[in-house]
């Protein structure tokens, strides 16, 4: 076994690796573009980093191209991701001009690869049109989606459904998020890597050193909630919540933990709200950590009792994953993907308001072995299901799909 | 070696991944659900009965189904919820047969209610459906004496494909297992076959029905060894 498949194996069972073997096996040699508008940053490219070198170690031709584009692409591209997800913006006739040039320009520099493909992998919008720049295409197309298409604004999906429509199949994380093509829509929900830094295991001395480069007490219950200074992440809730369980547990801490927010404006103003609602409390900690503060995050989600990720509407949550990977109860908002992690009295508590955080933060830090019999079953359920290997093995299973056309059952080798 | 899984060969260790995909359909009340199950693919029906064991939930356990799930937890239908909870689905020999015994079940409730509840969009039903690749591993058990040891390597889905799928799979009511031992040497190794019946694979987790399996399999052995 190559080393890196050792290392998962350590962490995910022996008998998923051979699970992955098995399903890559038949596959070998499989020529597998992913295609996106990022190399670093973003939950696509935290994915593809690993996903890909991990299909190349079983047996895959698998590579990641990234589209380049201006400033007036990604203005374009923005407004989309925006639209989709519901803001009633419309992009202009000059904005979709730039848009499919920048689609054209790219298709011209990666048409080798795209032509000659099994299976190309387009992640998000940005590049989607890419696909009808390469008329000459050989293999199965597949568009996946990240964003939550619930409720699009209808003017924009109206100009991106011909573009997708067209590919042999979608992937979407929750069947919440889907929105109706003419292709099948399979559901792959996202994953976190174990071995990252962001997961990884620390040593106790690193999260001590965390703990007291920020002035955390570890004699005093801590909670912690990871996420952007954003509405929808409702931190002003997360806030009152603290404030009301603090009246019966006098010594609670708590962190918010975000990315700096300089380039978002509503994040600064967010930001700002939540800086005045906590005042001068020296038991909060307001922390904007730079973006490759993954070890940081890690050892702050460690050092906490209890993670809280009070979102009013989420994607998938990943930052839900990673606190019940490090063995934490979570308190999550009744939304999205959190729906799909979070388990009442097995995994944490799904509310609707801050007085249900509360009233669950308060239970859970009166309940040390609740809290901490809820830790252990929930990072065995992100072992069981949310860890990087489960997502490939739906990637080679899809590869399978499409490669042998729509049936319900296809016995492989 | 045999081609299946079962015969006088060696057991063939097989492996499987199950992939969902939307079918278009959902329901927001007991009225919508019905008419969707009369409509939905059959490979829904595998799906919300079957595949649940492969999908990461923690869903009441005694509602051994999607539906049962959703009609007890989100519709607050209790009657309901426990009629489709006992609905077996292995005593059915079609999916077709299964579908009608659920539209009949919601039927009765439906004449039975004034007003049949219905639920807010975020709690809707999603009808989907299960496309399943089934690999072989390579491994294969040459005696039922081998069985313990070689159970602990069997996957999560493995277990799916030989003890849950293979119920629907096979037509005779049996699991993959308790085949080959009953048609490699059923005399011998009956206590085996026999504990191996009494697992019901649709009442734990996987990785706990593995372990059932194992005790099963280890408690036989020993009544054979006696």
């Amino acid at each position: 076994m190559s080393g890196l498949l050792a290392r998962y194996a350590a962490v995910a069972g022996e008998d998923v690796i051979e699970q992955l073997r098995g399903l890559a096996r038949p596959l070998a040699g499989l020529r597998v573009v992913h295609v996106n508008s990022t190399r670093v940053g973003g939950g696509v490219a935290e994915i593809l980093v690993k996903l890909v070198p991990f299909l190349a170690e079983l047996g895959l031709r698998a590579t990641w191209e990234v589209i380049e584009g201006d400033e007036r692409f990604y203005a374009c591209t923005k407004l989309f991701h925006n639209a989709l997800q519901g803001f009633p913006l419309t992009p202009t006739a000059a904005q979709l001009a730039v848009y499919e040039r920048t689609n054209r320009d790219n298709a011209e520099s990666l048409r080798p690869a795209l032509r000659d493909a099994d299976v190309v992998v387009i992640h998000d919008p940005q590049p989607a049109y890419l696909r009808e720049c390469v008329p000459e295409r050989r293999g199965r197309w597949v568009w996946r989606c990240h964003i939550d298409l619930s409720h699009p604004h209808r003017p924009v999906w109206r100009y991106l459904l011909p573009r997708v429509a067209g590919f042999d199949a979608s992937i979407f994380s929750l069947p919440d998020f889907v929105q109706r093509l003419p292709h099948p829509c399979y559901l792959i929900p996202p994953s976190i890597d174990p071995l990252s830094a962001k997961n990884i295991e620390l040593e106790p001395a690193e999260i001590a050193a965390v703990r007291e480069r920020f002035g955390l007490d570890p004699a005093r219950y801590l909670v912690t909630q990871v996420s952007r200074f954003d509405r929808f992440k409702d931190p002003l809730g997360v806030v009152r919540a603290y404030r009301l369980a603090k009246l019966h547990v006098p010594g609670l801490q708590l962190v918010l933990a975000g990315g700096e927010a300089a380039d978002d404006p509503e994040g600064a103003e967010v930001l700002r709200e939540v800086q005045t609602a906590v005042g001068d409390d020296p038991d909060v900690r307001i922390l904007l950590l730079p973006a490759d503060a993954h070890r940081t995050i890690n050892a702050l989600q460690r050092a906490s009792d209890l993670i809280l990720q009070k979102s009013t509407r989420e994607g998938f949550g990943l930052t839900v994953t990673e606190g019940l990977w490090k063995g934490k109860p979570v308190i999550g908002g009744n939304v999205g993907g959190i729906r799909l992690q979070v388990h009442d009295h097995q995994t944490g508590f799904l509310v609707d308001t801050p007085e249900g955080a509360a009233l669950r933060i308060r239970y859970l830090l009166s309940h040390p072995r609740i809290r901490e019999r809820m830790g252990e079953r929930a990072r065995a359920f992100v072992q069981e299901h949310y860890l990087l290997t489960r997502h490939l093995v739906e990637y080679l299973a899809l590869f399978h799909c499409l490669l042998k056309g729509r049936a319900q059952r296809i016995e492989v080798g | 070696m045999s081609a299946g899984t079962t015969g006088p060969g060696p057991f063939c260790v097989m492996d499987c991944s199950i992939l969902a995909r939307t079918t278009g359909l959902e329901a927001q009340s007991l009225r919508e659900l019905r008419d969707a199950l009369l409509a939905v693919d059959p490979a829904s029906l595998y799906y919300h009965f079957w595949g649940g064991l492969l999908r990461p939930t923690f869903d009441d356990p005694e509602y051994m189904n999607d539906f049962a799930v959703w009609v007890g937890r989100d519709l607050r239908d209790g009657q309901l919820a426990e009629r489709l909870a006992m609905v077996d689905p292995v005593v059915h020999p079609t999916l077709e047969d299964l579908r009608a015994e659920l539209v009949d079940l919601c039927d009765d409730r439906l004449d039975a209610l004034d007003g049949p509840a219905w639920v807010d969009r975020r709690r809707r039903f999603y009808f989907l459906a299960a496309d399943i690749v089934v690999i072989p591993t390579g491994r294969s058990v040459a005696s039922p004496d081998d069985l313990p040891a070689a159970l602990a390597l069997f996957s999560r889905g493995a277990i799916f494909y030989h003890f849950v799928d293979a119920r629907r799979r096979r037509d005779d009511d049996r699991d993959d297992l308790r085949a080959w031992i009953e048609d490699h040497d059923g005399d011998t190794y009956a206590p085996v076959a026999a504990r191996l019946a009494a697992v019901d694979p649709f009442q734990a987790s996987l990785a706990r029905l593995r372990q059932q399996v194992i005790a099963a399999v280890e408690l036989g052995l020993a009544e054979v060894a006696r």
